[in-house]
Parts: structure tokens; C-alpha cells; sequence
């Protein structure tokens, strides 16, 4: 289990790494903190000819907030986030989350823009973005795009960044009510990828309003789950019918089995972890 | 207890005492000694291809561009190999009709499961030796797999060594007392089930290593050793090698961990050794994650139907199980994969008076990863049965789960008892440690939190397990069936000049903490401050001939030749004492480091001062005066096959029934290993084995696919226990020393891992009882449990 050869290059602004990515032939990877990467390549699954470190760029590092959105740089840290107080106060759904994920060794060097750019369908962070409405900016030596989170996320894996573009920030929607949150997710042992895991989002909750409904680990990409928005929207917590509703919009969703569940074992477990997770929204 | 119980009251004792580990700290400054520590001069690295199916013959292999890659050394397929080595076969004498073909370090011709060695590189670093990896072109041809351990003897499966007819590598039946009559009884009511423990795996922290180094000047090989018996190795590379026994040594100094796995005699580390002999340079090879979970043993892999019948007192009238054991594709070597089912046979009911037991155990041999010995060898699946059955039973005829148990253990009065299976028994306590664990657990206050809580939907459960512990093997174990596996262990004891003593033990250490409790045992006995003990271990150079370290028999054989080294040494001081200080040897004793009065405790003189006489100035001693200062000893059990051990475990567990998930709350153990020579250890060891048993009852499993895939071959999606999920441990002691021994030691290693699962099975269980409903297979997922409460 060692790396395959590959030529390593460390750029000291955006603009020198935007200029490698455009000018080196073959696969150039960029690196942040190495959580998936490193393994990835040990395992030969990645082959990359070069990797580009994002260490060095000032420019993907810190949090801001600019008035309607939290700004959060790409080389973000996961443990950055657990510290910060803008998160904490504006976007306190994204402190709910990341104890699940992995443990403190991984989050010290886990970034936020290399779980986004990875994509994994089991990861808490993309499924947040859908959650939180965020708007991912990804720029190349042909310009800068800012991409929904509904439209980012095309599959296993597969984003909407191209080969030649980098994530340099994440904008988050000022929310004007943060609290009305909700996370659950279930995994085998702590810190582990969840076998299903929700996010939910919304404006008011008596009765529920402007519901955002997030799924993870529960198909080839994480999944905005509209058809439970529309369900409960404007119903309360506790309303028999609305959830009979949203349990049928479950049930007609396409889940994939993995290695811990079946699909059918997802479809009920997505149907306990809403019920839980709408209580904990409205309390 | 034989030994005069003076000795383990002297002042200063040790034994007893958790005393701290010698060797902790230079561990934890990261001075450990492991085999990838080795860095020698010219030496290269090993890395494999390996079969990506599961049944396949091998068209060509082509290594022609590896071979010319930059920086590689050498590309061998498994002809080059077989033209070097003796192919070994997993047989064993006395388990009658257990076959298995012959099999070499690199699959010749056919490849019998994914992950098999097809080709090796050795180059200049283990990255270029995988890329060169990458390089050989291996063409098979796709044969048709038998996976299934339950399909794997009908008549269409596909067998998977012609010569054979079918897959079938042993079977046995034991049939004492009339079971069908026992059965028929109108007394008695009837329980029956069916059984499945899945694969798992131990996952050691440090992998399977080698690195030898070969001198063809005088014919020696080194061979720095990551496992647990040495001088059955260096038999087994002379055997198969052509080299004299003698000429091998194999030194393992620290080990990371082994639980069974690294026992045995792997095809890519006989590799290495055959590699570095046509070289005659140092190879070194370390199984990478990956590797491990496809080569390292797997462990278990049973399908048990069982059946109780029980009268209405509670009376276990008979027992009958039918055990199914799936091994791969051949019996592992040299210690076979039979063991394992044998185990079952033995001791399914084992701390029960049963007079009628029938029990049929199937080996099969499957195209999946071999199965062999791990630690508690099928002690977990003996008795996870019989106390699944045993609590179905009390349920069945409306006892309590303690009186059922009560009306059948053996009773402590009753030894030496044999069981139905043919074992015999003696010094165990099965009525007081189930007494001390229902008192340390608060057992009947837990019970009626339970029911209280269960009115108000929260389900939790208690599950109890009494169980026996194989330890401290005879020669009936394996010498007996023609292995060079030593069931006798040596110690050497000498006094040195400045008045330190050294050891040297024939017993390895891989993390439990062997040589803290032979410097334990040594300092005690011949009287001297632990610190001034000095000991060595894992060297086939320095150290007597014995067995190592395995089947929980370090402390009980190998503690026990320490004790008559050590006291023989003594004996030999105060025979010289007494020549110096002009009295008779029995008037003196030696205590922390000095030769004093056996009445007053009066310093006589310091072992020093003893050492310089002999060793500097002997010629203040008498011409006839010739002092040895060294005594070895040896050891072997001689009165029974096994001496066993006994326990009592209870776990508490909650369930929760909408998503299958179990917490684990409470887990509390009563172990009877003897004299504990060491508490924190042994605690330890009990805890680590609970903690290994709850891995592979909820958490540990190795999922293959239908075709013989491994689809979890890493940390990320094998599931080992962490510590989050781990409940408090409460464990406690009854010391019932066995009469086999002065020392009076049993095994302790493997205890937690044989019951944990057991006491689980019942907690979750007793959590779905409110179901109406029940699990029987391991390990136990939240898929599992959500099927079993007919959820999914
Ligand atoms: C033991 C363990 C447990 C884990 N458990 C979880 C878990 O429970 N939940 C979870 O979500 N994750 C988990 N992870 C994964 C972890 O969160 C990773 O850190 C994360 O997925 C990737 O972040 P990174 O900064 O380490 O990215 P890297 O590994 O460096 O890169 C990941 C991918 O993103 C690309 N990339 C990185 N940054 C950028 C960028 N700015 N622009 C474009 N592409 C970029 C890289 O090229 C690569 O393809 C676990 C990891 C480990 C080792």
C-alpha cells in the first residue's frame, strides 16, 4: 500500500495554481488535507501525475461573514469550523454535524472544500450544503463560477467542478432563523460514515415553513429530499397525515444498499431518523 | 493447592502485586524493537500479486517487463518457489481422516481464493516492488467457486480439489450417553435453533512481518520474527527449506499484537525466507492492511444447528448440535483448521452436568480466505450455543435464567469430573464465580429496572454466560499428532557478578505482558528486587527449547519453569551461601538482594559480594566447592490433556427497535484462572478478550461476496470495536490454583473473547423478548436485528 510515483507542486497564490492546473499535462490533484486523497492514492484507486497542495494558499483559508452570507474558504479545517464563533452563532447546524464526522485526528486536517470536491454520497458536509442552500465558488484560468449545491452534486463522486478548477469558498445564506435545525444520523460506531444520516433546515417550524430537507448516505450523491419538503411544508410537527405523506414521498425514492444495509433497511431507517429529527427541529 | 503456601507469602513478594511493566516506558518512547525496525545493509522488499478471484486457474503469468524494471531484484511465480520448498500439508495424525492437499508459498496452477500469493517481487523499496507489481500480466482462466459454507457439500457444488471427490475435510461425531432416548423422554421439553457465526478476523496493530537474511558462508538464516512460537517456526523453515534446524534463528523481539494470527505458516512469509536464501540478501516483508484481511486467518465461520431437551425441573436432559465449519481451501499449517470444530465438539455444555451429548462437527473446505485458530479457539461459538439453547430452554419451561444454571453446573465440590465430550476437569468453581458475577452485577436490582422500564418502552436486556477456558495444553494438544509444536517450555535462571539475575524463557511476549510476569515470578522466588531482573525472550539463540506463547499457557507452563529455575538457582546460592558463611544452607534465605538469617531476616551478605567471591576469587572457596549459578528448568502439564478455567459473565445491553441499534451498558466478568500472578494484567487480558468477543458479536465480520469477494478489506468499512462503544468492564476474581503446578496458575488469555459473545447473544435477546422474537446469528447488526424484529 504505497503511492505510485507522482511530481509534487506547492503554488503560493490562486493564480499560480489555476496556471498549473491549465498548463501540466496529464492528471494534476489538488491535496488539502489528504483525509481521502492519501489513502485513495495508498490504495492505488488514485493515480494522479501530480499532486498540487493547497496548503499554501492564503487566499482558500478563513471564515468571514459579509453581511447575507457566512463565507467559509475552501482550506477550511473541520476542527476551524468547530471553533469558530461565526459558525456557532449563524450556522450552529454545521456544529451539530461535525462530531460525526471521523475523529479529531482526521478533522484536525479534514478541509470542508475537500469533502465538498470529493463528493462522497456517506459525507455529512455535502449533505449540509444542500441543507443550508450554499453556493459553491470554483474558479480556473477561465474565470470564476458560483454553482448551487443543487447543482453540484452530480453522483458517486462526481461533481460539477472540472478538471481544471479549484473550490475557493463556500457562501452560506444568513439564515434569519439559524436555530431551526435538525441533524441525525446513524453509524455503526462513532466517527464513522453513517448507514443513513438527515439534515433539515428551516424558516419558521409552528407551523413548519421554508423546510429544507437533506438526505446522505442514501443513494449515489447526497439528496435534497423535495418531495418530504413539500409534504410537511406548512404542516406542524405531530400532524398525522402530513407524515403519512412524507413517508410515502420516502417510499418512492430509489435508495442504494452499501455494505451495512439494504436498500429497504435505508428506506425505513430514513423514515425514523425524519420522525426524530422533526422533534428535535421543533423543540 | 500442592505448593507450601509459604512461598507466595514471603515478605517483598511479587507475585500477586500488579506490578508495573518493565519494558512500558521504553515502549512508549517509541524504542520498541519490531520487525519493519529492522534496517540492514543490502536489504530489499517483498511485495505480491495476488489472485483477484476466487477459483481460477493460472493460464501464464508473464513477469517479463517487472523484471526489468529499474531497482527490481528478482520475480519469482510459483514454480521458481516450489523448486526451492517442500509444500506443507495441515494435517495432523490424531485428527483421524482430516485431509488437505499440499500447498507452496505461491499458488501453482490453480488459485483457491482472492488473495492467494501468485507472484512475487523483491526490489530496492517496497513502492517500487508494488509498482513492478503492477506490471505482471497474470492471464486466468475463470473456474466455478464454492463459497457457501452451507452449500458447499451438496452434490453439485464445485469441489475444489478433484483429487478429494468432494469438499469435505473432516468430519467427527461424538455420541456419549442415549441421546435419543433422552429426547424421547415425556418429560421433557424440547428446544431447538440454528446457529450462524460469521467470518471476522484478528486485526493485530502491528501486521504479519519478516525480514530474513541468509549467510551462505556458513548456511544461517536470521529470521526476525513478528509472531508467537519460534522454535516451531525454525522447525518448520529447516522442514521445508532443507536447512539444519540448527542453523536457523528466529528472533522476535517486540510484537504488536497476534491473537492466534500470526501462529501460523503463511505462504508469502516462507517466500521471504526462500527469497532471501536464493539472494543471500536481506528481504524484508510487511503485509500491508489490505493484505492482511485477505491472508491473515479468519476465524469461525460456523453454522450450528442445536437442539436441548430439558426436563421440568430444569434438568438438561441431552444436548445434540451438528456444526458446519467452513475453512477454505486448505487446513492451515501446521496447527490444521480442524481445531477449531473440534473445540466446539468439546466443549459446547462443558460447564454443565450432561450426561447425553451428540454432536456432529462438517469441515469444509471453500474458495474464501483460510480459516484457522484465533484467539479462544471456538470457544465463542461452544458456548454462545449452548447458552443460547440453555436460556430458550428456561424460557421454554418457565425458569429464571440463574436457576436454570444453577440446576446444572457442575458443582465446585465435584471434581475431577469428566464430561460427556471426554474432558476432564478439576479445580473449578463454576457455583461461586456465577454467585460472586449475579452480586458484583446487582443482578436482581438490574432485573427489576429492566421491567420497569420496559413498560415504559425501553428495552434493555441482561444476557449470562458460564463458560470453561482451554489453557495450559498437554503434548496431547498437537505433539501428539506429529507437529513440532512444543507443549513443554524452559527457563533459565543465572545470578550474574554484580548480583542481577537473568532469565531466559522459552514463553514469547506480544504485548499481554509475558516477560513483566516472568520477572515477577523470578524476583520472587530467588529473592531479589524486580529491577535486578533481567529478561529474554523470542530468541531461538538464547533461550531453551519450548512452545512460546499460544492457547493461554505463558503464565501456567512457561510461569511455571520460571518458578523451578528460580528456585533452583536459589538453592544453588544458599548451597555456596553456606559454604562462605560456614552454616548450614537452610538457616539462610535470600531476601531483596542479600543472603540473610532464615530467623531474624539479619544481612548475611549481598549477592554481590556473593557473585565476587565466585566468580573473581574463587579461590577462597574449597577445591570441592564448584557453584553453578545458573539452573534450567522445564515444564509440561502431565496430569490432564488441558488444565481448564472457568468464568461467569453478564452483559447488559439496550435496544432500540425502530433502527436495530444496540448500546452496550454494562459488561461484568468472574474469572477463575488460578493463582493471579499479576491483577492489572490478567484484568487486562480479560477486558481486551471482552472486548474482542464484542467485536465479533456486533461489530466484526468479513462479508464476501456470493463469488468469493471480500468487499470490507480495510479499517475504513471493517469494523473493529473502539473504545466509545465499549462498556465499563467490572471484572473480579475466585483463585482456585490448579494442583498441576506449584505456581498454581491457569490461563487467562482468551477467556473474555470464548464468553463475551455468549452473555450478548442472551442480553439482546432477553432486549427482544417484549418482540416475540429472536436472533441467532453473528455478527449481531442493526440489519440483522431490524430483520429479526420483522421491521425490514
Ligand atoms: C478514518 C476516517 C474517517 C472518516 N470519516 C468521515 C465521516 O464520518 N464523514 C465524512 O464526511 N468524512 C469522513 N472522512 C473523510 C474526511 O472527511 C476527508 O477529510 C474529507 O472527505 C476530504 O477532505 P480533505 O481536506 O482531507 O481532502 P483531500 O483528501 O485532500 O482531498 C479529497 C478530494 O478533494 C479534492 N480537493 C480537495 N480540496 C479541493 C479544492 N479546494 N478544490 C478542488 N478539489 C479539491 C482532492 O483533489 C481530492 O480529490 C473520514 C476519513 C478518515 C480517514
Amino acid at each position: 500500500m504505497k503511492a505510485a510515483e507522482f511530481d509534487y507542486a506547492k503554488p503560493r497564490t490562486v493564480d499560480e495554481a489555476l496556471a498549473i492546473l491549465a498548463s501540466h499535462e496529464g492528471e494534476v490533484r489538488p491535496i488539502a488535507g489528504g483525509q481521502s486523497l492519501m489513502p485513495m492514492m495508498n490504495f492505488r484507486l488514485a493515480q494522479p501525475d501530480m499532486l498540487m497542495d493547497l496548503n499554501a494558499l492564503e487566499e482558500l483559508q478563513g471564515i468571514r461573514d459579509e453581511g447575507g452570507f457566512i463565507i467559509i474558504g475552501a482550506m477550511t479545517r473541520y476542527r476551524e469550523l468547530e471553533c469558530s464563533e461565526l459558525i456557532a452563532a449563524h450556522i450552529p447546524l454545521i456544529c451539530a454535524a461535525l462530531p460525526h464526522i471521523a475523529h479529531a485526528a482526521i478533522r484536525n486536517r479534514g478541509t470542508i472544500g475537500g469533502s465538498i470536491a470529493l463528493a462522497d454520497p456517506a459525507a455529512e458536509m455535502p449533505a449540509l450544503m444542500l441543507a443550508l442552500e450554499a453556493t459553491i465558488t470554483v474558479v480556473s484560468s477561465r474565470g470564476v463560477r458560483r454553482i448551487l449545491a443543487d447543482e453540484f452534486f452530480l453522483g458517486l463522486y462526481e461533481t460539477a467542478l472540472a478538471d481544471d478548477e479549484i473550490i475557493t469558498e463556500i457562501h452560506v445564506p444568513r439564515s434569519k432563523a439559524p436555530a431551526h435545525f435538525a441533524f441525525c444520523e446513524l453509524a455503526r460506531r462513532h466517527g464513522d460514515y453513517a448507514i443513513v444520516g438527515i439534515a433539515i433546515t428551516a424558516q419558521e417550524i409552528m407551523p413548519m415553513r421554508g423546510l429544507r430537507v437533506a438526505l446522505f448516505s442514501v443513494s449515489d450523491r447526497p439528496v435534497r429530499a423535495v418531495a418530504i419538503e413539500q409534504a410537511l411544508e406548512n404542516t406542524s410537527v405531530g400532524d398525522a397525515g402530513a407524515m403519512k405523506l412524507a413517508v410515502q414521498a420516502i417510499g418512492s425514492m430509489a435508495f442504494q444498499d452499501d455494505l451495512n444495509a439494504t436498500d429497504k433497511t435505508k428506506l425505513h431507517l430514513v423514515g425514523v431518523l425524519l420522525k426524530r429529527a422533526l422533534t428535535e427541529l421543533c423543540t | 493447592m500442592t505448593g507450601p503456601l509459604s512461598i507466595f507469602d514471603r515478605p517483598n513478594a511479587y507475585i500477586g502485586k500488579s506490578v508495573p511493566r518493565p519494558d512500558a516506558a521504553r515502549l512508549l518512547v517509541g524504542r520498541g524493537q519490531f520487525v519493519d525496525d529492522q534496517q540492514l545493509p543490502r536489504m530489499v522488499h517483498a511485495a505480491f500479486v495476488r489472485s483477484p478471484h476466487a477459483h481460477a486457474r493460472i493460464v501464464s503469468i508473464d513477469g517479463a517487463q517487472a523484471a526489468t524494471m529499474q531497482g527490481v531484484v528478482a520475480v519469482y511465480d510459483g514454480s521458481d518457489m516450489a523448486d526451492h520448498c517442500e509444500p506443507w500439508v495441515g494435517t495432523l495424525t490424531h485428527m483421524q481422516g482430516l485431509r488437505s492437499p499440499p500447498q507452496y508459498p505461491l499458488a501453482l496452477d490453480v488459485v483457491r481464493w482472492q488473495g492467494e500469493p501468485v507472484a512475487m517481487v523483491v526490489a530496492t523499496s517496497r513502492a517500487l516492488a508494488e509498482d513492478a507489481c503492477g506490471l505482471i500480466d497474470v492471464d486466468y482462466e475463470l473456474l466455478p467457486e464454492a463459497c457457501n459454507v452451507e452449500a458447499a457439500l451438496d452434490r453439485d457444488a464445485a469441489v475444489i480439489h478433484p483429487e478429494f471427490g468432494n469438499n469435505l475435510a473432516w468430519e467427527r461425531i461424538v455420541d456419549s450417553g442415549d441421546v435419543d432416548a433422552a429426547f424421547a423422554r415425556n418429560d421433557v421439553t424440547i428446544v431447538e435453533r440454528t446457529f450462524r457465526f460469521n467470518r471476522h478476523t484478528g486485526v493485530t496493530l502491528e501486521p504479519r512481518s519478516s525480514v530474513v537474511d541468509f549467510n551462505p558462508a556458513d548456511e544461517t538464516m536470521t529470521y526476525w520474527y513478528a509472531g508467537q512460537a519460534p522454535h516451531m517456526m525454525q522447525a518448520i523453515l529447516s522442514k521445508h527449506l532443507g536447512l539444519a534446524e540448527e542453523n536457523i534463528r528466529l528472533i522476535a523481539n517486540d510484537v504488536g499484537g497476534s491473537f492466534g494470527i500470526k501462529i501460523h505458516t503463511y505462504g508469502d512469509d516462507i517466500a521471504t525466507a526462500v527469497a532471501a536464501r536464493i539472494l543471500a540478501r536481506p528481504v524484508k516483508f510487511i503485509a500491508d492492511r489490505n493484505e492482511s484481511f485477505l491472508t491473515d486467518i479468519h476465524a469461525r465461520d460456523h453454522r450450528i444447528h442445536g437442539r436441548m431437551a430439558v426436563a421440568r425441573d430444569g434438568e438438561i436432559a441431552a444436548l445434540e448440535i451438528d456444526d458446519l465449519t467452513g475453512i477454505g481451501p486448505y487446513s492451515m499449517y501446521p496447527r490444521t483448521s480442524a481445531i477449531e470444530c473440534n473445540q466446539v465438539l468439546n466443549l459446547t455444555g462443558a460447564p454443565y452436568a450432561i450426561q447425553n451429548y451428540r454432536a456432529r462437527g462438517q469441515v469444509v473446505f471453500q474458495n474464501k480466505n483460510l480459516m484457522s485458530q484465533y484467539r479462544a479457539v471456538g470457544h465463542p461459538v461452544a458456548m454462545a450455543v449452548a447458552e443460547g439453547l440453555l436460556e430458550d430452554a428456561a424460557l421454554a419451561i418457565g425458569l429464571g435464567s440463574v436457576d436454570i444454571r444453577k440446576r446444572n453446573l457442575i458443582r465446585d465440590d465435584a471434581y475431577p469430573v469428566t464430561s460427556a465430550a471426554g474432558m476432564k476437569f478439576d479445580d473449578l468453581s463454576h457455583c461461586r464465580t456465577l454467585d460472586k458475577l449475579l452480586d458484583i452485577m446487582g443482578h436482581d436490582v438490574l432485573r427489576e429496572e429492566h421491567a420497569k422500564l420496559r413498560s415504559s418502552g425501553i428495552h434493555r436486556g441482561i444476557g449470562i454466560a458460564s463458560i470453561v477456558e482451554v489453557t495450559n495444553p498437554s503434548p496431547l494438544f498437537y505433539g501428539v499428532g506429529g507437529a513440532s509444536i512444543a507443549a513443554q517450555d524452559g527457563a533459565t535462571v543465572r545470578l550474574d557478578a554484580a548480583g542481577a539475575i537473568h532469565v531466559s524463557a522459552s514463553i514469547t511476549e506480544q504485548g499481554q505482558g509475558t516477560n513483566t510476569i516472568i520477572a515477577q515470578i523470578a524476583a520472587d522466588m530467588f529473592g531479589v528486587e524486580i529491577d535486578r531482573v533481567k529478561v529474554t525472550t523470542g530468541d531461538t539463540a538464547h533461550v531453551p527449547y519450548g512452545g512460546g506463547t499460544w492457547a493461554s499457557r505463558g503464565a501456567g507452563i512457561g510461569g511455571e519453569a520460571v518458578l523451578q529455575a528460580a528456585t533452583a538457582l536459589r538453592g544453588q546460592v544458599l548451597e555456596v551461601a553456606g559454604t562462605i558463611l560456614q552454616c548450614a544452607p537452610d538457616r539462610l534465605d535470600i531476601l531483596s538482594g542479600s543472603i540473610v538469617d532464615v530467623k531474624t531476616a539479619a544481612q548475611r551478605m549481598t549477592l554481590r559480594e556473593l557473585g565476587r567471591i565466585v566468580y573473581f576469587r574463587g579461590n577462597e572457596l574449597p577445591p570441592d566447592v564448584k557453584p553453578e549459578l545458573i539452573a534450567t528448568r522445564h515444564y509440561r502439564v502431565t496430569d490432564f490433556p488441558f488444565v481448564f478455567t472457568n468464568g461467569a459473565m453478564a452483559a447488559e445491553v439496550e435496544l432500540d427497535p425502530e433502527t436495530g441499534f444496540v448500546k452496550l451498558l454494562g459488561f461484568w466478568v468472574v474469572e477463575d484462572c488460578g493463582r493471579v500472578i499479576n491483577p492489572q494484567l490478567v484484568d487486562e487480558q480479560i477486558r481486551g478478550g471482552v472486548v474482542q468477543g464484542i467485536g465479533g458479536a456486533f461489530y466484526e465480520e468479513c462479508i464476501y461476496s456470493s463469488n468469493g469477494q471480500l468487499l470490507n478489506a480495510s479499517m475504513a468499512d471493517y469494523l473493529v470495536p473502539m473504545a466509545a462503544e465499549m462498556p465499563d468492564i467490572v471484572v473480579a476474581h475466585v483463585e482456585t490454583p490448579t494442583k498441576t503446578s506449584v505456581l498454581g496458575a491457569k490461563g487467562a488469555g482468551e477467556a473474555g473473547t470464548g464468553g463475551a459473545p455468549a452473555a450478548l447473544l442472551n442480553a439482546v435477546n432477553d432486549a427482544l423478548r417484549a418482540f416475540d422474537t429472536s436472533i441467532s446469528e453473528m455478527p449481531m447488526t442493526p440489519e440483522r436485528l431490524l430483520k429479526a424484529l420483522g421491521v425490514v
